[in-house]
């Protein structure tokens, strides 16, 4: 399916809008006719894995970057020319870039200072900054005696004494540990809502994206896969790409028989999909948890497992069903070799149109693109 | 602290006796010879001829400020250049730097009499077009421009090495907080390569203050600091007296860093990251 549904169903008036942006790089394309409306006082995420062109996006809309076509909208103005300078957005970095030669009052006060602030009014706000951002009487501290966790809400305290309508922040997350993140994730929606201010979200991390945003948009390829809420990117995933990319999915090459009749594996399952042509192939999307085991007479499919993972939660079990490998995901514990029935409710199948991406993903033979490759010399080493 | 073991200790005894011998012991000897006269008797005479050489010791202050301030100038926005190319471009300018001092100062100073002379090449070469020889050797600038020559790499490599450490990302972020050019270059490139530039200075002041060959060479009757010493020592035979004039010029230099050295202490900070 193509991009047709880039536009989020109209709520607010649109802070930021990108229209058929194309950015190339040494002949590279990095990002691909891009358009995408941002509404003031959203949480947008930009998810994808590296070099999706999620950073580019974020770097075009800071000023960073000018597009080679299209033009990048602020409040209905162009930014086309505009140097980051004078944009009215701020930026955190992925790495904080903190001043080193400043401590945490003047590395929050440098906008002020470059802006010719009264020193009264500079004193109150970074103030009333470092209060926002839990860091009361680490003014004079300076940034090298700041562990991680700090140094970050320096950053996020530098960006927001500006007041920016829009704050960008790119993979701001990454360098913390995993306790510390899960901490800031809700610190930073909770900063966002207290604000109301529009935030820019870009990370590689699904379940960031998910917990955090209004909306998600997933990339790939310099393209937009698919833009919505993150209950509709898990639920209703538009293409073979976003379903893989999000969660775990067992994604089959199957038919579409007739409206609400799904055809994969050899059985023809009932479904709550319609509008399709009459036969018309498709990819069919089953999520791990939504897939019963029961006994093999009880059951839609047989198989036999392969492979049984405890994860402490659950139960990661692969189940081999005619050569292709189903990830279930279950409480109930099962062994290597058993025969086992799968039961799958209506709802649980969700069915979409054929894409580029077909084929690609969906078969737990393997768990990363890179396990498959691994094995495989590529005659450039030979050079 | 974790005591340092005797293997350890041991690894620094050879560079400990070499300067012991070549550096503290010398050191003594000048001091000796100082405030001694010939026939090795406590004097303070030597010092207090020194007076006679009060014009010659300002004049090499400032001709060695004036290079020194020179080769920051034309250093500084070189070295910031360098530090923003590709990798491969830095390298290769890096290269072009260093190049000249593979040369021997020498070599290089009898070069450029030969280019300067009034039969040297730029003369010969603008008389093809009628234009009267330039006198260029043995003016104050000749000495000047030989002090920037043989020095400028000492005033690159240091600023360049703070420079290239500035994350590329931290320049953005001030952009992003409404800096352009010059607010960045005040408020954030300058205080973090000051370091550089601190160790820059003093590497081209400190040799060019004490030079006698620079001088001699290309300045013809302009004596500095530097000739002065020689003279005494070499053509003289005033030990006491060169020693007395060198003795000065250490502590002018030593003086000359510790100032130095403050000002690097109190943007240190901004290095360690």
């Amino acid at each position: 399916m193509d991009n047709s549904n880039t536009t989020v169903p109209e709520k607010k008036k649109n802070i930021v809008e990108l229209k058929n942006i194309t950015v190339r790089f040494d002949g590279e394309t990095i990002l691909d006719d891009l358009s995408l409306s941002i509404g003031d006082g959203e949480f947008v995420t930009l998810l994808g894995s590296s070099g999706c062109g999620k950073t580019t996006t974020l770097r075009l809309i800071a000023g960073f970057l000018e597009p080679d076509e299209g033009e990048v909208f602020f409040d209905s103005k162009s930014m086309n020319g505009v140097p980051a300078y004078k944009r009215e957005v701020n930026t955190i970095f992925q790495r904080y870039a903190l001043f080193p030669n400043y401590n945490v009052f003047e590395n929050i006060a440098y906008g002020l200072r470059v802006r010719h602030v009264p020193e009264a009014e500079i004193k109150e706000r970074v103030q009333e900054m470092l209060t926002l951002v839990n860091l009361e009487g680490f003014g004079k501290r300076p940034i090298t005696k700041l562990s991680g966790g700090q140094q970050q809400r320096v950053a996020i305290a530098r960006a927001l004494v500006l007041k920016p309508k829009v704050l960008l922040l790119d993979e701001p997350l990454a360098a913390l540990d995993l306790k510390l993140r899960k901490d800031m994730q809700q610190e930073l929606k909770n900063i966002q809502k207290a604000l109301g201010i529009t935030f820019v979200f870009v990370t590689h991390d699904q379940e960031e994206a998910l917990s955090m945003s209004d909306t998600v948009v997933v990339m790939n390829e310099g393209k937009i896969q698919q833009i919505g809420s993150p209950i509709d990117i898990y639920n209703e995933p538009e293409n073979a790409f976003v379903a893989d990319f999000i969660g775990e999915s067992n994604i089959l090459d199957g038919v579409m028989k007739a409206d609400y009749r799904a055809s994969f594996s050899g059985k023809t399952f009932d479904c709550l999909d319609s509008g399709f042509a009459p036969n018309e192939p498709v990819d069919v999307v089953v999520r791990p948890e939504d897939v019963d085991i029961v006994t093999p007479d009880k059951g839609m499919l047989q198989g036999i497992v392969t492979s049984v993972t405890f994860l402490g939660v659950h139960f990661e079990i692969i189940v081999d069903i005619g050569g292709f490998k189903w990830m279930i995901q279950t409480t109930d514990e099962h062994h290597e070799g058993e025969e086992v029935g799968l039961f799958i409710e209506p709802d649980a199948i969700h069915v979409m149109k054929k894409s580029k991406y077909s084929g690609q993903f969906g078969d737990y033979s393997s768990f990363s693109d890179e396990m498959d490759t691994m094995s495989v010399i590529e005659d450039e080493e030979d050079e | 602290m974790k005591k340092k073991t005797l293997g350890q200790q041991l690894l620094g005894a050879p560079y400990v006796v070499w300067a012991a011998l070549f550096v503290i012991v010398p050191l003594i000897i000048v001091v000796y010879y100082a405030f001694t006269d010939a026939g090795g008797n406590f004097t303070m005479d030597n010092i207090a001829k020194l007076s006679e050489y009060k014009e010659v010791f300002w004049l090499s202050i400032e001709y060695s400020f004036i290079a020194t301030v020179i080769c920051l100038l034309v250093s500084y926005p070189f070295a910031y250049l360098m530090s923003r190319k590709r990798e491969s471009t830095q390298r290769i300018m890096m290269m072009l730097v260093m190049l000249p001092m593979w040369m021997n100062l020498l070599i290089r100073t009898y070069s450029w009499m030969n280019i300067l002379e009034r039969n040297g090449l730029i003369n010969n070469f603008l008389a093809l077009f009628g234009v009267e020889p330039l006198k260029m050797i043995g003016t104050p600038g000749a000495v000047i421009f030989g002090m920037i020559y043989n020095y400028i790499p000492y005033m690159i490599l240091p600023i360049y090495t703070v420079m290239s450490k500035i994350d590329v990302s931290v320049l953005e972020a001030a952009e992003d907080l409404g800096s352009n050019g010059f607010s960045k270059l005040r408020r954030i490139i300058l205080p973090m390569s000051m370091p550089g530039v601190v160790s820059g200075f003093t590497m081209v002041f400190v040799p060019s203050v004490s030079t006698f060959y620079i001088s001699q060479k290309l300045g013809g009757k302009i004596m500095l600091i530097g000739d002065a010493i020689e003279k005494q020592i070499q053509s003289l035979y005033n030990y006491n007296l060169g020693a007395a004039l060198s003795l000065v010029l250490m502590v002018m230099i030593l003086i000359c860093m510790a100032l130095m050295k403050k000002f690097a202490g109190d943007s240190n900070d901004g290095l360690i990251m």
